[in-house]
């Protein structure tokens, strides 16, 4: 049966260059002294470091721990001694350093104790929890945690395709893969298959790898399909991808679930079989070494190998060779520093040299030709985001749905102007994403602050409230005791005041004065005199005052 | 004649009331332009305009009795989008010296525990207690600077916010376009 393909609008096709890397087996990379795992490797959280230097560590022993939802762990791609945790060069477009764990080999590789996982009778969650200890990311370039991936979150996928498209130039890393190891592909996406819950499952590989195509098409069961897709850039973007297989169009902002589908990389699938079957983590990947090399090959390198290492084992540079290419030539970087490792997402090191990567013709004005429009795969205006984004206009450039943009460089291919118009969605959309950032923490700062006056204005009136019943109650006890308590006491004061006025008037009636007794008669009728000179003296000032 | 006027009168009467209850019903609670302004102000709650955090500056713009070049914090891009929600020219935002983004931090070695700075946190971003070690929850810092005066030890220091792979951003493709020039 042969499946109806729906071609998307645009793309590009530029020189394959395929044949240099990809005749040769993959090659093991030997046993290195030395190795460089950044905690960084996937999209979200970078992983929490669980070693410190001066650990010893064994092959496969979880290193960095997942933080987070979106965030996948990070493994020692051998045994040896932890020399430190470090800022470090990484494989990254800013040439910043990022924490790395710099592990010196022992020589003796030897590893933690693989389990393999009864993926059947286990249970979906339980089987995503372990697919992301074992650190499982996309390794088709986006390093998407995959546990995440495999989790259909009430959304019903109904269909799985495996991306084995292939489309940048000169990367050949999945073709050798899909040639050398499809029936291990294949255990790996009977698992995917298992815990999406879905039927169909398509290979979507360009028809420029005849021998992946074979491969996979006497590998797979009866119930998958393997589908030649034309050979035309962007064909291996997964919106793309999904579009040329089923038809159905993702929507603007949305995930290919939102339409059932989920895409894999056929790569992604291999490692999913390593964990599952082998119960190995994610310790290396396939990675091209190509350009201007003396013996251009793939290899399977650990996580972690510096790129100087790989350079190396396929020959070193040729006479002439300038710098090198992360990824490939239509989406990847310039690699600022060779002591950068292998990443989850580093599928290919190129070599360049003046011939191979001319020198870009310096840029003229938009002549607006509308090239880029019929070139873009996502159906956007390109050369309307690139004025909005040079003019630093981002509502309107997003207005152009700058998001839906990919990335993928066709519209900068064809431009006759030669101007990089990627440089200018990926600078828009970083200054977008800047400012999203801004306001979210703004927002949080004034709910904050909010906060923070009505707490204080709360502690306030809780205060004053807690004095007025103090003050009440203080009042309520005074008035309460004026009848009971201080009635009490007055009447002892009462009693009191009484009791001495009592023994005064006792002592009054019942003791006369001793200086009046045993008087002589003389004193007598002297004081009896006296008395009666009071008594006159007091009738007569009453008599006056009457 | 008659019928003509009753039919006007009834429609104006009608209108009327119809509007009448919108303006009840519908009414706007708070000036929505204290929001708006309020919205584009960065929230560092830091008073360098002179009022006491963002909401009061945002509020006394919308009066206008605050010019709109008063935030450093905000930049001339903040300027520019004030201008544009108000409509009136963007005045100079000389003299502004704008900081690079830092956050305090706080030397737990010099701390004394008097909570002082947790009091002048505009945004509750300092934990600790008294006579208990404080700390600076970064992620909550607006780098306003309100707690280095009130430190009596001097333990409070700001630290420019260094680009990291995660904060990194592409820069302007203007090298490329020069050449063009």
């Amino acid at each position: 049966m042969t499946r109806r393909l729906h071609p998307f609008n645009g793309g590009i096709h530029p020189a394959e260059h395929k044949a240099e890397s990809n005749a040769s087996p993959i090659r093991e990379m030997p046993l290195l002294p030395r190795y460089v795992v950044p905690l960084r490797q996937h999209i979200g959280a970078p992983a929490r470091a669980l070693v410190q230097a001066g650990d010893r560590v064994l092959k496969g022993q979880m290193i960095g721990a997942p933080e987070g939802y979106v965030s996948t762990a990070v493994h020692a791609p051998t045994s040896g001694i932890v020399l430190a945790v470090e800022p470090r060069a990484v494989p990254h477009p800013s040439g910043l350093f990022d924490l790395c764990v710099v592990i010196e080999s022992d020589g003796g590789d030897r590893p933690v104790d693989f389990q393999p996982l009864d993926w059947r009778a286990l249970d979906p969650s339980a089987l995503r929890n372990r697919i992301r200890e074992m650190g499982l990311a996309g390794l088709g370039g986006a390093v998407f945690p995959s546990y995440i991936k495999l989790n259909p979150a009430g959304q019903r996928v109904h269909t799985l395709i495996l991306n084995g498209a292939e489309c940048e130039p000169w990367i050949t890393c999945d073709d050798r893969l899909m040639r050398e190891r499809a029936a291990k592909i294949i255990l790996g996406v009977e698992v995917m298959r298992h815990t999406l819950g879905c039927r169909t499952v398509i290979f979507g590989i360009e028809d420029n790898k005849p021998e992946a195509l074979a491969a996979l098409a006497a590998a797979i069961p009866a119930d998958m399909e393997v589908v030649a897709v034309p050979t035309l850039y962007p064909s291996g973007g997964g919106k793309q991808l999904s579009y040329l297989l089923t038809g159905v169009e993702i929507p603007s902002g949305g995930r290919s679930t939102d339409v059932g589908i989920q895409v894999f990389n056929v790569g992604t699938a291999y490692s999913l079989y390593r964990a599952v079957h082998l119960g190995e983590p994610l310790l290396s990947r396939v990675v091209t070494v190509t350009g201007h090399v003396v013996q251009p090959a793939n290899f399977e390198a650990r996580i972690g190998t510096p790129l100087s290492d790989l350079l190396a084992a396929a020959g070193g540079p040729l006479p002439g060779a300038t710098d090198e290419i992360i990824g490939g030539p239509m989406m990847g970087f310039e690699l600022m520093d060779r002591a950068a490792p292998v990443t989850k997402s580093v599928n290919c090191l190129i070599v360049k040299n003046p011939e191979l990567f001319p020198a870009r013709p310096a840029a003229l004005p938009c002549i607006r030709c509308g090239a880029c429009a019929r070139a873009c795969p996502a159906d956007l205006q390109p050369f309307e985001m690139y004025w909005f984004s040079r003019a630093k206009d981002f509502g309107k450039a997003q207005g152009y749905n700058l998001f839906d943009c990919i990335e993928c460089g066709c519209c900068a291919y064809v431009c006759p102007s030669h101007i990089p118009l990627v440089d200018f969605f990926r600078f828009a959309k970083s200054e977008i994403w800047e400012r999203e950032q801004e306001k979210r923490s703004a927002d949080q700062a004034r709910q904050r602050h909010e906060f923070k006056e009505f707490r204080l204005e709360r502690e306030k009136r809780e205060k004053a409230e807690k004095f007025a019943k103090a003050a009440e109650k203080q009042k309520e006890t005074t008035a309460a005791g004026g009848d009971g308590a201080a009635d009490a006491e007055a009447e002892k004061k009462k009693a009191i005041l009484q009791a001495a006025l009592a023994r005064a008037q006792k002592a009054k009636e019942g003791v006369t004065p001793k200086n009046t007794e045993n008087l002589s008669p003389a004193v007598e009728k002297e004081i009896a005199e006296i008395d009666a000179r009071r008594e006159q003296m007091g009738a007569k000032a009453e008599g006056s005052e009457g | 004649m008659l019928a003509a006027i009753l039919v006007m009168a009834g429609i104006g009467l009608t209108m009327g009331a119809i509007l009448g209850w919108a303006s009840v019903r519908l009414r706007v609670e708070d000036d929505p332009l204290v929001e708006k302004i309020d919205a584009i102000l960065p929230q560092t709650q830091c008073g360098q305009c002179g009022f006491p955090g963002c909401k009061p500056y945002a509020e006394a713009i919308a009066k206008g009795e605050a010019e709109i070049n008063k935030c450093p914090p905000g930049g001339a891009e903040g300027i520019k989008r004030l201008a544009e929600l108000l409509g009136v020219e963007a005045p100079s935002s000389e003299g502004m010296e704008h900081k690079p983004k830092a956050v305090a931090v706080i030397d737990e070695a010099t701390c004394i525990g008097c909570t002082l700075c947790i009091q002048s946190c505009p945004v509750d971003a300092i934990m600790g207690a008294a006579k208990q070690m404080h700390t600076i929850i970064a992620e909550q810092c607006t780098g306003c600077e309100l707690c280095l005066p009130p430190c009596p030890v001097d333990c409070i220091s700001m630290q420019v916010i260094k680009e990291d792979v995660a904060t990194w951003k592409w820069r302007y493709p203007a090298h490329i376009m020069q050449r063009a020039a």
